[in-house]
């Protein structure tokens, strides 16, 4: 098992920068998903350190050998791909040993291995077969005990489970978990779905427009997004963000009587950070609201949508021409006619600044109120 | 008919297709338009017939008017294909014939009596029905070796002035035969190259290289690079790969273009005629140079005709699968 290194890693394509120098430390065993939208490197960034691509410029250490110019062959790390890349002339049995006959390695050895592998993955009975005649679930246990056989140090996955249904990748994603929790390699895995990287890693980058956005836990990008993407982009809906104006200790939000009470532990860093009049971004997450006649931030219900065990109210702060709207999540048997008022407030542990000059987080003055709720996202 | 759009089809549709094309009216133009198509096909293979009936017939059936239909066939024209016959001296006939009355005459003494000619030896025929093997088989398999290296670098690598390149390589083909066949025939004679099987093999290889080239870049683009990709990861080389992963992919993509190139080497007629004349001329000149000797040897060329339609035929029959996909550029999946 290794550690990877990442020292002002770039990529550039001609005139496209596709990964602006970025610096990632990750730790042995520990299971690390690179997420963002289609286009922010991500992927660039796992093929780098496959070595599949080659770096504009920067160092890749792998458990401290610099490896940045050496043969994929030669880095002892495992590539999982999104299509699984399955040899379609050759057997299940073949394409796992595939990587082993690669090495010279003798019959009996080659079968031990497979056996091994496959008893993890619990693939017997396709050993045989040839990949074209599996299901994607399949297709992707074999491909994950193509990887596994080898013993790598480290295994990249390229959105493995991009291609199956909805719900085949959920089953998937505990296998992978259980997998690492049994093997506990390191793991580098690219994904653009939220959930699947809260779901499985340990710690999560999120990447945007080429550059990394924030690395935590996933509790603490969720709850502590270091920015407006990473606060938009985790959660579905992501956060609510309201343009609101600083007045003392109060929040007001233009063309609305709503207001909203700075928490303690933000005020002096918001007096620090902005000046009285300012522009703020007030965030919050929908379940952090609560609906109460007596309430301070007043809206008007726009769509409500039954989510089974919740109810997700879409909620106008603004007017019907210009709306501001946000997403607060209420009891499903409370009833929200569309069109009707209501009042809500946010537990003041769950609000979040952020500077709309910089996009940046304003950080509480002491360690915020640790959350004890688990993390409930739903897609 | 107009019953249709109120009650539907007599029988219940058990296959996919489009509404409209239930009615009564579009099922009478699909059977219509099958009809056309072999009616179609029968009088394009009617040459083909009077072809295969003319090699089976004998001189004077060949020639007589109206054209029989129904004859006593016979392998004559095969004969006079394949051997070298000289006619016998009045003193060999009578030798031949004390020995049928003595009733001890092999089978081709007696035919030699029949026909008073007598078989001294194979044909040029022969030697040119190999010269075709020989040529359209090596440069078949050196355009095949030698376009799917091209066209993997051309698929998988930034090379340079990519497009123009292979509109270059393309472009090889724009020019009609007639036109280079001088310029060719002046090169050849100083080369030493004329009526070598070099020579034509090196033709041969150069003309199919653009079409091999251009089809088995097709069948290579659709092969995904993640599988390479996965291959170097894997621990091999891109050599490796290549043997390993991409050419048992691109295999039908290599039988199809195996069979383009190799109908366009064994029928190629001008070049052949210009750039060999004995020692490695192939079987397509030959046939039509035997219209001169003593009469036209109708059920000769005939039965040369057919038996050299015989090979091609049989390798297409048997890739047919991969012919389609050759003509789409490997578009149709299978």
């Amino acid at each position: 098992m290794a550690t990877i290194e990442l020292r002002d890693v770039e990529k550039i394509f001609g005139d496209n920068h596709a990964v602006k120098p970025m610096n990632l430390t990750i730790k042995d065993g520990e299971f690390i998903c690179l997420l963002g939208p289609s286009g922010c490197g991500k992927t660039t960034t796992l093929r780098m350190i496959s070595g599949l691509e080659a770096v504009t410029s920067g160092t890749i250490l792998l458990d401290g050998r610099n490896v940045t110019w050496r043969h994929p062959s030669d880095r002892d790390i495992a590539f999982v791909f999104q299509l699984y890349a399955l040899y379609p002339h050759m057997t299940v049995r073949d394409n796992i040993s595939f990587p082993l006959r690669a090495e010279g390695m003798k019959r009996e050895e080659i079968d031990i291995r497979i056996g091994e592998v496959v008893d993890i993955l619990r693939i017997h009975h396709l050993l045989k077969y040839k990949p074209g005649k599996l299901s994607g679930g399949d297709q992707q246990r074999v491909a994950l005990a193509r990887a596994l056989v080898r013993r790598p140090s480290a295994f990249l996955m390229d959105e493995p489970l991009g291609a199956l249904d909805a719900e085949l990748r959920e089953t998937m994603r505990a296998e992978i978990k259980a997998l690492h929790h049994a093997q506990n390699a390191t793991t580098v895995y690219v994904t653009h779905d939220q959930i699947e990287a809260m779901a499985l890693s340990d710690r999560i980058v999120v990447m945007s427009a080429a550059e990394v956005q924030q690395v935590g836990t996933p509790a603490e990008v969720y709850y502590e997004p270091a920015n407006l993407f990473v606060a938009r982009f985790i959660g579905s809906p992501g956060m609510n963000l309201i343009d609101g104006q600083l007045d003392g200790d109060l929040i007001r939000f233009p063309g609305n009587d709503s207001t909203m009470a700075v928490p303690a532990h933000f005020r002096v860093p918001l007096l620090a950070a902005l000046d009285k009049g300012d522009d703020v971004v007030v965030g919050f997450r929908p379940e952090a609201a609560a609906i109460s006649d007596d309430s301070t931030m007043a809206g008007e219900v726009y769509a409500v949508d039954m989510h089974g065990g919740y109810k997700l109210l879409h909620v106008n702060l603004g007017t019907a021409t210009d709306p501001v709207i946000v997403h607060l999540r209420a009891d499903r048997l409370a009833s929200h006619p569309m069109g009707s008022s209501l009042r809500f407030t946010a537990d003041p542990a769950m609000l979040r600044f952020f500077d709309p000059k910089t996009g940046r987080a304003i950080s509480p003055s002491e360690t915020a109120p640790v959350q004890t709720q688990p993390v409930e996202v739903t897609a | 008919m107009s019953d249709f759009y109120e009650t539907g089809p007599s029988k219940p549709v058990t296959e996919s297709i489009r509404v409209d094309k239930v009615s009564p009216r579009s099922r009478r133009i699909h059977s219509l338009r099958a009809i056309v198509v072999i009616a179609l096909a029968i009088f394009l293979l009617i040459p083909i017939f009077i072809m295969a009936m003319t090699a089976f017939k004998t001189r004077s059936d060949v020639v007589s008017s109206p054209p029989k239909t129904v004859f006593e066939p016979t392998l004559e024209g095969f004969v006079f294909l394949f051997t070298e016959r000289a006619i016998i001296t009045p003193g060999r006939i009578t030798k031949l014939q004390e020995a049928a009355e003595s009733g001890d005459l092999g089978l081709f003494d007696r035919i030699a009596l029949k026909s008073g000619q007598e078989i001294t030896g194979p044909s040029d025929y022969v030697t040119r029905l190999k010269n075709s093997l020989i040529i359209a088989g090596v440069s078949t398999l050196l355009s095949v070796i030698l376009g799917f290296f091209a066209a993997y670098a051309f698929s998988r690598f930034n090379v340079p002035g990519k497009d123009d390149l292979m509109f270059f390589i393309l472009s090889t083909r724009m020019l009609p035969a007639v036109v280079v066949t001088i310029p060719l025939f002046l090169m050849y004679r100083q080369l030493g190259l004329h009526d070598t099987h070099i020579g034509m093999i090196l033709l041969y290889t150069v003309f199919n290289l653009s079409l091999a080239v251009w089809l088995l870049k097709g069948f290579i683009d659709e092969i995904p690079t993640e599988y390479e990709e996965a291959a170097l990861v894997d621990g091999y080389t891109r050599m490796q790969a290549i043997r390993k992963i991409v050419l048992p992919q691109a295999m039908t993509g290599i039988a199809a273009t195996a069979v383009f190139c190799l109908i366009f080497a064994w029928n190629e007629y001008a070049f052949a005629l210009m750039l060999t004349s004995n020692t490695a001329r192939t079987a397509p000149p030959s046939i039509a140079t035997m219209l001169g000797r003593g009469g036209i040897e109708w059920s000769a060329i005939a039965a040369g005709s057919l038996g050299f339609l015989i090979p091609v035929v049989i390798v297409v029959f048997l890739l047919r699968d991969y012919l389609l996909r050759g003509v789409t550029f490997g578009a149709v999946r299978k």
